[in-house]
């Protein structure tokens, strides 16, 4: 096990060093540097000169790279050139938590309707309840967040009026343990309707995995004897078949993560929540590239450890892996 | 006793009863299997109507009974129309001068059932070329790989576990936000040409390299395992006893045989390519306006929901029921290669 974690996390450091290096080129190679934008003046070249040797913007590139890698281990991402008063790092302070909180109850939403519904839909194959719960999960995971956000807002929070559109994590800044928000009866209201515009589709997912991978494990011998020894049904499933019919859920988690980042830019967008994704997309329309490029490191960070985690877990669950 | 004869009739049917069967081959009766999916069969009906539409939008149509002037017979406003006289009219209304407009008009006074129609040409035509150079390099990769074995399949397949660990999202959204910058100044020489190339395509070259580049990984592996499974038949033994070459024996024996699950596999990613399609438009780094892209139609208009939800829905449902019909049917599609698998989804 432990050289199964060794090698993983070999790979683990080029992938690191590789989107180091893709941020590094993609943020020299943008046109518009960070003294353009000095108001309707013009700064005189010799003055251009003096800013670019203090920011070591005349050391050749490979040094650059140097200085960049050595900034970012201590955690430093640079001024933003749209916010003049603020550090990438102040903006992303603030508006990570909401967008982890916003991504932890969309996953937690996707996975307690999801399994439950296909692990039903698996129990009973072939009957009403299977087709319904197929054809419903083939439309959920058809449907895009940009389609289903818009359509949860019109329907229940405009039409209905059940809860409010939008404003979530506006209202406080106080957050414990870094990124639990106080857990008021607002904040619930706030946060029924994005993370259902987020979680449905990934909870069709899963659903429909869930719902194959337990139609296969429910075949094989080990179920058929779980049986013949007398088992009640529910210990057969939830103790046997489900432990192994979950592993391939394990696999989609990494993409499953990736879907959950690219979401919360959309409904981040659409309901108008203070959070990560929304300053991404604010920034790539004002041209604010160093916070473009931030949010793009600590977005590939997130991923590539939460990718790394799920080999772990899933070797740690499968121990067939181990050894290939 | 009387030798029994066989009359003509008797003989012409023991005849045909010992005349070999015609065989059918594995691709009818996939498609026999395929047919027999009726909710397949309708998304590939629905579809086959998208590309039409898609093909024919911009066909002008003489029409001698009203003797209008000459008018496209789908789209009757063009999608770029700007007409501030009337605009965010509602479904199905005729404004004074005697112009009739189905789905309503947007925000600018562009027609919105042209726009949606002009916006299949959009998701069809990322679907499809994303698809297949996804396809192609995968295909080319994946055979390489498998066929030639030992340390060149060893390599290559590391590289593939390597580019696995990259988020590739960002990447082509990285990508996408440099395309973008860089076309806003002008450029000389082979990058100048590329960019005119891009606006002239309202955006979308960059957009199709962006995602061709991001999908075939997957493919990659796909079809260098069914390379490996096929490599040790006895055919292929068989051909290269006679003296095939590895190209002939690639192209003649491996590929006809890998190609349908893994052309069933690449229909699977299409509703992947139209969601992330839509996607980067929402977010602004997908094709440049006035082009209708569906996702782009939805975000220039979320923001007046409450008073005008059809210009949000109209283009909520074409990108819907294209993706739930590419769905259908790359499900349909793999049932029926694949029987073992039917009933399990």
């Amino acid at each position: 096990m432990t050289k199964y974690i060794t090698r993983r996390m070999l790979w683990f450091l080029p992938v690191l060093f590789g989107i180091a290096l893709v941020n590094f080129v993609a943020a020299r190679a943008m046109p518009g540097g960070p003294f353009d934008f000095a108001g309707d003046r013009t700064i005189p070249a010799s003055v251009v000169a003096n800013l670019e040797r203090k920011y070591h913007l005349d050391w050749p590139m490979w040094k650059q790279f140097g200085g960049y890698l050595l900034d970012l281990m201590r955690g430093d991402l640079g001024p933003s050139f749209h916010f003049r008063s603020r550090t990438v790092n102040d903006i992303l302070k603030q508006t990570f938590p909401v967008s982890l909180q916003l991504g932890v109850l969309s996953l937690l939403l996707a996975l307690i309707i999801g399994i439950p519904a296909g692990t039903f839909a698996a129990l009973r194959h072939n009957t009403w309840v299977d087709y319904l719960s197929s054809f419903v999960a083939i439309v959920g995971t058809s449907i895009p967040n940009i389609v289903l956000g818009p359509f949860l807002i019109w329907a229940i929070a405009l039409k209905l009026g059940w809860f409010p559109v939008a404003r979530w994590g506006a209202d406080y800044t106080q957050f414990s343990l870094g990124f639990i928000p106080p857990m008021t009866l607002k904040f619930w209201e706030h946060a029924v309707l994005p993370s259902m515009a987020l979680g449905t589709a990934l909870s069709a997912r899963i659903s429909r995995l869930t719902r194959a991978s337990l139609l296969q494990v429910v075949r094989e011998d080990y179920i058929r004897t779980a049986r013949a020894k007398g088992l009640r049904e529910r210990a057969v499933i939830v103790v046997h078949a489900l432990k192994n019919a979950l592993i391939p859920v394990i696999t989609i988690l990494g993409p499953l993560f990736a879907a959950i980042v690219t979401g919360t830019f959309v409904v981040e967008q659409i309901f108008g929540i203070n959070g990560m994704g929304q300053h991404f997309v604010d920034s790539i329309n004002n041209r604010d590239y160093p916070v473009v490029m931030g949010t793009m490191l600590l977005y590939s960070l997130l991923l590539v450890i939460a990718n790394l985690a799920v080999d772990i877990t899933y070797a740690w669950l499968d121990p067939r892996i181990r050894y290939e | 006793m009387a030798v029994k004869t066989t009359t003509p009739q008797e003989l012409a049917r023991l005849r045909a009863a010992e005349a070999p069967r015609r065989g059918r081959s594995p691709l009818a009766d996939a498609f026999r299997q395929l047919t027999k999916n009726r909710l397949a069969v309708a998304s590939g009906i629905f579809i086959i109507i998208l590309i039409l539409v898609a093909v024919f939008a911009d066909t002008m149509v003489i029409s001698f009974f009203t003797g209008e002037e000459a008018r496209p017979l789908l789209a009757p406003y063009g999608y770029a129309e700007v007409n501030f006289r009337y605009h965010d009219l509602g479904l199905f209304t005729r404004t004074e001068d005697g112009k009739l407009f189905l789905l309503g008009v947007d925000y600018l006074g562009r027609d919105m059932l042209s726009r949606t129609l002009y916006g299949t040409r959009i998701s069809l035509a990322v679907a499809f070329v994303a698809a297949s150079v996804s396809l192609f390099i995968g295909l080319v990769y994946g055979l390489a790989s498998g066929y030639f074995g030992g340390r060149v399949d060893n390599v290559m397949m590391r590289f593939v576990d390597f580019l696995y660990g990259f988020p590739l999202i960002v990447f082509v959204i990285l990508m996408q936000v440099y395309f973008k910058a860089i076309s806003r100044r002008g450029a000389t020489g082979l990058a100048g040409t590329l960019i005119n190339l891009n606006q002239s395509m309202g955006g979308m070259f960059f957009l199709f390299i962006a995602l061709g580049a991001l999908n075939w990984l997957g493919m990659a592996r796909i079809t260098r395992g069914q390379v490996l499974s096929y490599r040790e038949k006895e055919f292929v033994e068989a051909a290269r006893m006679v003296g095939a070459g590895d190209v002939r024996i690639i192209f003649r024996h491996l590929l006809p045989n890998i190609l349908g699950p893994c052309i069933v596999a690449e229909t699977l990613q299409i509703p992947g390519y139209i969601f992330l399609e839509a996607f980067l438009s929402f977010i602004g780094l997908g094709v440049n306006p006035p082009t209708p892209s569906w996702g782009l139609m939805i975000s220039e208009a979320y923001q007046a929901l409450r008073s005008y939800p059809h210009e949000v829905f109209v283009p909520a449902v074409a990108l819907t029921l294209t993706t739930l019909a590419f769905n259908f049917l790359g499900d349909g599609l793999r049932d029926a290669f694949d029987p073992r698998l039917r009933g399990t989804t």
